[in-house]
């Protein structure tokens, strides 16, 4: 079953290779896409049920032996995590292909993508420190250019802070990474989770720290999310949709790995991840409140619920560490659509500002129903995809008597529906105020162009199947969240 | 050897933040890159000491470390590839809008103005805006640029932006 690990990894890269040769023929690119990221969603699947049955897989990729090879390690939230992204991926894949724009205009968008596939499968998979530094580089360097791939005024301004950005956290990364090196000998998690318990606590502080601020630049987590307002919105909404579902979810994610495995209860910065959840989900609702064009209050959404991720790591418990994985997951696909839909409300009413669009639901009823009930799930109403995961987290929190951050995230998922009111109420239900700047499109017998509206129902479909399947995926993120604080299964998975 | 490796860090650490904190974008690159090479001097400075690692050329126990050589190999070539795509795009921003600075999120620059509470500022209007103060920008830098000449642009193009940005600020 271990052979299975590479899979995800090398498969898209395979693809994108067999995509540039096929550049000449487009629909042969979009078959190997579409073919490649259906068979890394089916080995995700398959990954997943081994992976709850058997517990932890790890494989050595070149036959190096664990604390120096490249280790690729499978456990129950790497597959969850690879589960949903793969879906996710293909169906804005799907999307992509059906919108006008930066698809079909360019040779190497297929490619890309589905390096940047490979890039986010690489670092969910990655046992060792550095690994997780070259997949995250992969994953950011196919990012810069779908961010960039038009070359238009916009996209070049905001790629720059992007890029410049992420430069600055790789940087950091690797301080981080040889830091660690001198003070154990070993990037290997495995190996890390046993040798960082020998140092001092000063140092293993700094270390936790240090982690959480080069991770939280990829989370945009409070105070270091400004790139990614600013940033999001300027690409084609099928790229945004992507980075605002998986992106930021893989910093999330390496900041669950790392805490959890690396540090104990005493070198944990618990209060400090709090306090930056908090911060988070404030400043990003504020935000969101504040701006007037879809896809920038849906960007500011994005920092603003990845705060309760990181409230969900912050308690340490193992409810709350579920309730976070739970949150992701719903997070992933609630946002993805809801980019999905802004990118059919552009298509269709000519237009991203609030102030141009009107009337939506009756133009574009079927629009209106994909924004709504993702928008719905994602302020938490129930029984709508959010909601549990939201009630997870805030009785993880009272139980843990935390009752500040509670009461913030009460109080931000209550903005959170303001601020999707006030897309819902300007968009599909006001008459427009103004003329669209762009063209605009009748909505045919779909209610939109067919291969944009499918996927878009696809993954409300799938929010709508989280929501009614909640107590399976609750247990199973238990489960998870069990391995993390309890990390003997995928030590022993990795180093025998 | 290593307090050696750490004050070259530390130096190029210095250097790079205060170089990223410019307003121009020429700059915030060179500080990029010294902020990485400090990254990978402290990678290098990471492994053990000794004798290259080679088989077959001493005792085990005295060769230096080679895996931080190599990481620190694959950090300078990953931030290579990273490097070469920034200074395309700033090339292309340089293209597109004529000059080297970090421009200004200019829909947040419009909520900051106060511009929302009372009447909506679209992007559109907002870059109408923009262009205006470019346009009176340019005439500015027109003006300098027929005094000081293609040769040393470079030296001088640097100073004259932060002076242009700090007049509007």
């Amino acid at each position: 079953m271990s052979a299975l690990l590479p899979l995800p990894v090398v498969l898209p890269l395979l693809g994108a290779a067999l995509s540039i040769l096929a550049g000449r023929s487009r629909s042969a690119q979009r078959a190997i896409g579409i073919a490649i990221l259906t068979a890394v969603t089916v080995i995700s699947v398959v990954l997943l049920v081994a992976v709850d049955r058997d517990g932890a897989l790890a494989t050595q990729a070149g036959g190096w032996p664990a604390p120096l090879g490249i280790t690729l390690v499978a456990d129950r939230l790497t597959t969850i995590m690879l589960t949903v992204s793969s879906v996710m991926l293909l169906a804005v894949l799907v999307y992509a292909i059906g919108q006008p724009g930066a698809e079909r205009n360019h040779v190497g968008f297929q490619s890309v993508y589905l390096i940047l596939a490979a890039g986010v499968a690489a670092s969910f998979l990655a046992g060792d420190l550095f690994n997780l530094f070259v997949a995250f580089e992969m994953m950011l360097t196919a990012s810069y250019v779908l961010l960039t791939l038009g070359g238009g005024r916009e996209q070049v301004r905001s790629g720059m802070t992007y890029v410049v950005i992420s430069l600055l956290a790789s940087a950091l990364f690797i301080a981080s990474l040889a830091l660690i090196y001198t003070a154990t000998g070993t990037v290997n998690m495995a190996d890390l989770a046993t040798k960082v318990a020998d140092l001092p606590p000063g140092l293993r502080s700094a270390f936790a720290v240090l982690l959480v601020v080069v991770f939280g630049i990829k989370a945009a987590l409070f105070p270091l999310f400004f790139w990614l307002p600013d940033s999001y919105p300027t690409a084609p909404s099928a790229v945004t949709a992507v980075f605002a579902g998986l992106l930021t979810k893989v910093g999330v994610y390496a900041i669950l790995r790392t805490q959890t495995l690396f540090f104990d209860d005493g070198s944990r910065p618990a209060t400090l991840l709090l306090v930056m959840a908090g911060a988070t989900m404030v400043v990003g609702i504020l935000g969101a409140i504040a701006h007037d064009d879809v896809d920038r209050i849906l960007s500011f959404n994005i920092v603003s619920h990845i705060g309760y991720m990181v409230m969900g790591l912050g308690l340490f418990t193992a409810a709350g560490t579920a309730g976070g994985i739970v949150y992701m997951v719903h997070h992933i696909v609630a946002m993805t659509s809801l980019f999905l839909a802004g990118g059919l409300i552009e298509h269709i009413g000519g237009s991203s500002s609030l102030t141009r669009l009107g009337g939506m639901v009756r133009t574009a009823p079927t629009v209106a129903v994909l924004f709504l009930v993702p928008a719905l799930g994602l302020a938490g109403v129930p029984p709508l995809s959010g909601f549990v995961p939201k009630l997870a987290l805030v009785d993880a929190g009272l139980v843990d008597d935390q009752h500040l951050i509670v009461a913030v995230s009460l109080v931000v998922s209550l903005l959170t529906l303001y601020s999707m009111v006030k897309i819902w109420s300007a968009v599909f239900w006001n008459p427009a105020s103004e003329q669209p700047e762009y063209e605009t499109h009748t909505v045919g017998r779909l209610g939109g162009p067919p291969l944009m509206v499918l996927p878009a129902v696809g993954l409300v479909v799938a929010s709508l199947a989280i929501a009614a399947g909640a107590g399976p995926l609750f247990d199973l993120a238990e489960r998870a969240a069990g391995d993390l604080l309890e990390p003997a299964g995928y030590i022993e998975a990795v180093l025998g | 050897m290593t307090t050696t490796l750490a004050l070259i860090a530390a130096l190029l650490f210095g250097a790079g933040t205060y170089l990223i904190l410019q307003h121009t974008l020429s700059r915030i690159l060179i500080g990029l890159a010294l902020l990485s090479h400090g990254a990978n001097v402290l990678l290098l400075g990471s492994g053990r000491r000794g004798t290259p690692p080679l088989i077959g050329s001493g005792e085990p126990d005295g060769f230096s470390d080679p895996l931080a050589q190599a990481y620190a190999l694959t950090a300078i070539v990953i931030t290579f590839g990273v490097s070469s795509l920034l200074l395309a795009l700033a090339y292309r921003s340089w293209v597109l809008t004529g000059r080297d600075e970090v421009e200004d999120d200019v829909s947040d620059r419009a909520i900051a103005r106060g511009g929302h509470a009372d009447k909506e500022v679209t992007d559109e209007e907002a870059w109408h805006y923009v262009e205006r103060v470019a346009a009176d920008d340019a005439i500015v830098d027109d003006a300098a640029n027929a005094v000081v000449g293609d040769d040393d642009s470079d030296g001088d193009g640097g100073d004259r932006q932060d002076t242009g940005a700090a007049g509007r600020a």
